[in-house]
């Protein structure tokens, strides 16, 4: 462990450039030392010559882009060095473009604005393909910039070359290959337009090396949607009545709050409308933050390993007001049993989710916060819900989210405050002592697995955009990159905590690296069961306990890992370290890793089985 | 944390001892009587995509029907009287909730202009070329007649004619030519326009 709160002792062969020697200073020195260069970029008229590539950086520059994630390569090299000049946009170099991609992503999710990756054709891009479907996933605001071939080359199965646009139409909003240094200007400014209208999503410009490096006369254009793109901000006042009166009609009407909510700058909207009606909600995960997880109405995220209570009232509602949700199978179960009872109305701004997976009584299309207030204004009366409101208050006592605690303890209601040393810690625990330490303002950030499953549950969220995570696509790895991207993204007192598995950390524990160049003030705990714990908990409930590929007869010891990296490394074996270990590890101004040996045999519950029906959620394996 | 004792699972009712609802949705996610037939049955249908004229457009429509299993029986795509836009017109086998999610989902392709399904007055073609052996070549140039085709290559071989026809039609002369020996057929699948002065596509103002 180094000491808390130092800056890590780079020696002098391998010290990264810090403050003192940023690129400020370096481009000074450039300037003062390399003439020629610069006069090779003037053009005879004395004029710096502008390509293909000035107007990539100026059409991000343009859009407000104040960072890009990315790594470097042969083919996007001339965008780089249009980088180099720009004095708005901070470039953050990361290990691998997978974890650029997650970072922007992550990036986007926080400020609401498209994130920026940026990486080489080839290996580079393909290395995108990850992050790039998770924000398709989770319709996130993103804008991939992928270097290609020269055109001559594409095509020829040339060195590095990747159709990045066939590989990434199915999972980016849409695409472009910019054909001319006359047009690419425009072609990223669409990119990133479109990135961020409506329902946002991932979008990906590739550029050939002739393009960036071609010469143009061509200015800086703002960011436009194509003309065949529109969205519909408004639903028809006739059927926000049917769909008011509906609800008002309810005996057990349920508020579900998608990602849509949080994404459409919405939560206001939705409280006010639970608040005003007395209507409980539900989250799905994306939803996390949209509506505040201490507040009496809420019944927290529903779903496979959603709450008791929030699957209760989802299975059992006569009224389902679904907002900004794709009806995603981890939410629904099997259809056939999901809400039954309910009429739906659905409140989306893509019309293409309106009854996809399950059949909307009242499609809404439109944004979430304008049409939720549309329908509270159209209200005819109050529903009828006190006797709803006390049975959803009935479930939440009947089926609460709860941990074993050590057998010594007394249950006479009191909280525990340290379970003995030698019991193994439960890594429901260190989420809620993470979450007891810190603001309320905290960004979340995880990989995926049973650890990301804690920390939605165990974790109370009272503000949007706090939950980072993947949840569409699943895809391990996403931490500590995550992690990155809100960091930057984040206000300098927010502070950013990322829960890992040892599984997940292990796929892209590397970009600690960039956490520690860039002294970012990031916690990682990793719950570390020396397991991909998730999959060993479906061997053991449905696969005979035949533990194929899920256990790791050795994983690194993370804190030493950390050091290594030059991070602050911290180790929790006992309950009895808990505390203190995350009260040290929370105060170091700088990156922490905290390598948890939680107790290995602790499962994640309730659990509706894949297809299931929510209602029927097991709270043990014997209830599979 | 609240003191569970055991290690067993979460407390509350075991899944037996809840409340039940007590409707049903089918696999659409369609509320239907719990005691009624699930079944959404697929029936065949046009539609018409009026999209821009431009490289890839065509693989992106193309690629959604494969990754969203939309089953699609016949596709062609070409200019229309506007060089910036083209035509694609998709023969599909469906249940109603997927052919509103193949419109849905059509329109968010940026490049699309205007999707819809043409009504079943619309005007629908499709041509087929049939190469047939020409050991009896009277009796093939009478099915031609017939089904108002056109000898388009006739040898000492093989007679290549062609016909255009709805569906049908295409279907019924291709069984009569069965006799002589079908050796080869392409067929362009239907393309179609809707009827009279109903628009197959609208355009908006700003994109005219």
């Amino acid at each position: 462990m180094t000491e808390q709160g130092a800056v890590p002792d780079f020696g002098d062969s391998e010290r990264p450039p810090g403050d003192e020697q940023g690129d400020d200073a370096q481009r000074q020195t450039d300037d003062d030392t390399d003439c020629s260069a610069d006069a090779a970029e003037e053009g005879a008229d004395g004029e710096t010559k502008r390509t293909g590539a000035t107007s990539v950086v100026e059409s991000l520059e343009a859009a407000g882009v104040d960072t890009v994630f990315g790594v470097q390569g042969g083919a996007i090299m001339p965008v780089y060095d249009a980088l180099y000049d720009s004095e708005d946009i901070r470039h953050v170099t990361m290990a691998h473009e997978q974890g650029a991609a997650h970072a922007a992503d992550a990036y986007g999710m926080v400020t609401g604005d498209p994130g920026i990756c940026m990486a080489t054709s080839g290996p580079g891009a393909t290395n995108l393909v990850t992050g790039i479907a998770d924000a398709d996933m989770d319709s996130e605001p993103m804008v991939a910039l992928t270097g290609q071939v020269p055109t001559e080359l594409v095509g020829n199965d040339a060195f590095q070359e990747t159709d990045t646009v066939g590989v990434t139409t199915p999972i980016t909003k849409s695409n472009y290959f910019a054909s001319s240094p006359d047009t690419v200007g425009e072609d990223v400014s669409t990119a990133f337009a479109l990135a961020d209208h409506g329902r946002q999503g991932p979008t990906v410009v590739d550029l050939p090396k002739d393009v960036t490096q071609g010469e143009t006369d061509a200015e800086p254009s703002e960011p436009a949607v194509p003309g065949t793109v529109s969205v519909q901000e408004r639903a028809p006042t006739a059927d926000v009545a049917a769909a008011a009166e509906t609800i008002a009609d309810a005996d057990k009407p349920v508020i579900l709050a998608g990602g849509g909510v949080v994404k459409g700058e919405a939560t206001d909207e939705v409280r006010a409308f639970a608040t005003e009606f007395d209507v409980p909600v539900v989250t799905t995960m994306p939803g996390i933050g949209a509506f505040p997880e201490d507040h009496d109405l809420a019944l927290e995220m529903a779903g496979m390993h959603g709450t008791g209570y929030a699957n209760m009232a989802v299975s059992l509602t006569d009224c389902l007001v679904a907002v900004g949700t794709r009806f995603d199978d981890r939410l629904t179960g099997g259809v056939d049993s999901f809400a039954p009872d309910a009429e739906v109305v659905h409140v989306d701004i893509d019309p293409a989710e309106i009854s996809k997976n399950i059949e909307a009584d009242h499609p809404l299309v439109g944004d979430a916060g304008t049409v939720v207030e549309q329908l509270a204004d159209a209200m005819p009366a109050a529903p009828d819900t006190e006797d709803w409101v006390a049975q959803c208050q009935e479930w939440k006592v009947e089926y609460p989210l709860d941990y074993a605690v050590p057998s010594d303890q007394s249950d006479d209601g009191s909280t525990p405050s340290r379970p003995p040393e030698d019991e193994p810690v439960k890594p429901q625990y260190v989420v809620e002592t993470v979450d007891a330490a810190t603001d309320d303002d905290t960004i979340v950030t995880t990989g995926v697995g049973q650890h990301q499953m804690w920390a939605c549950q165990y974790w109370t969220y009272t503000e949007p955009r706090t939950w980072v995570s993947s949840h569409g696509l699943g895809a391990m790895g996403y931490g500590v990159p995550s992690a990155i991207g809100a960091r930057v993204a984040a206000d300098d007192d927010q502070s950013v905590v990322c829960f890992d598995g040892d599984g997940s950390f292990m796929m892209t524990c590397q970009e600690l690296v960039v956490a520690v160049r860039e002294q970012m003030d990031i916690t990682v705990f990793v719950l570390n069961n020396e397991a991909i714990g998730m999959v060993r908990q479906w061997q053991d409930a449905f696969f005979e306990g035949r533990r194929m590929a899920s256990e790791y007869p050795w994983v690194p010891k993370f804190d030493k890992l950390a050091e290594a990296f030059g991070a602050d490394g911290f180790r929790i074996e006992d309950y009895d370290d808990v505390p203190d270990t995350v009260e040290a590890a929370l105060a170091v101004d700088g990156p922490a890793v905290v390598d948890v040996y939680i107790d290995p045999t602790e499962e994640v519950y309730p659990m509706v089985p894949s297809g299931g029906d929510n209602g029927q959620f097991a709270l043990s394996r014997d209830h599979l | 944390m609240s003191g569970r004792q055991d290690q067993e699972g979460l407390p509350g009712p075991a899944p037996t001892d809840r409340q039940r609802p007590t409707g049903r949705r089918n696999a659409q996610g369609i509320r239907i009587d719990p005691e009624a037939e699930a079944e959404h049955p697929p029936r065949r249908t046009v539609i018409s995509a009026l999209v821009e004229h431009e490289p890839g457009v065509l693989a992106r429509v193309s690629g959604l029907f494969s990754r969203r299993q939309f089953n699609i029986e016949s596709l062609t795509v070409a200019d229309t009287q506007n060089d910036d836009w083209a035509r694609i017109t998709v023969v599909v086998e469906e249940p109603d909730p997927g052919i509103d999610q193949i419109e849905k989902q059509l329109e968010k392709v940026v490049p699309v202009i205007h999707v819809r399904e043409l009504a079943d007055d619309a005007v629908t073609r499709e041509l087929v070329v049939v190469k047939v052996d020409a050991e009896r070549p009277h009796e093939v140039h009478a099915i031609t007649e017939m089904y108002s085709g056109k000898t388009l290559d006739a040898g000492p071989r093989t007679i290549t004619v062609e016909l255009t026809g709805d569906e049908q039609k295409i279907d019924d002369a291709i069984d009569a030519y069965r006799q002589f020996g079908i050796r080869e057929i392409a067929r362009t699948g239907q393309t179609a326009l809707a009827r009279g002065e109903t628009k197959t596509a609208v355009v908006p103002d700003h994109l005219k």
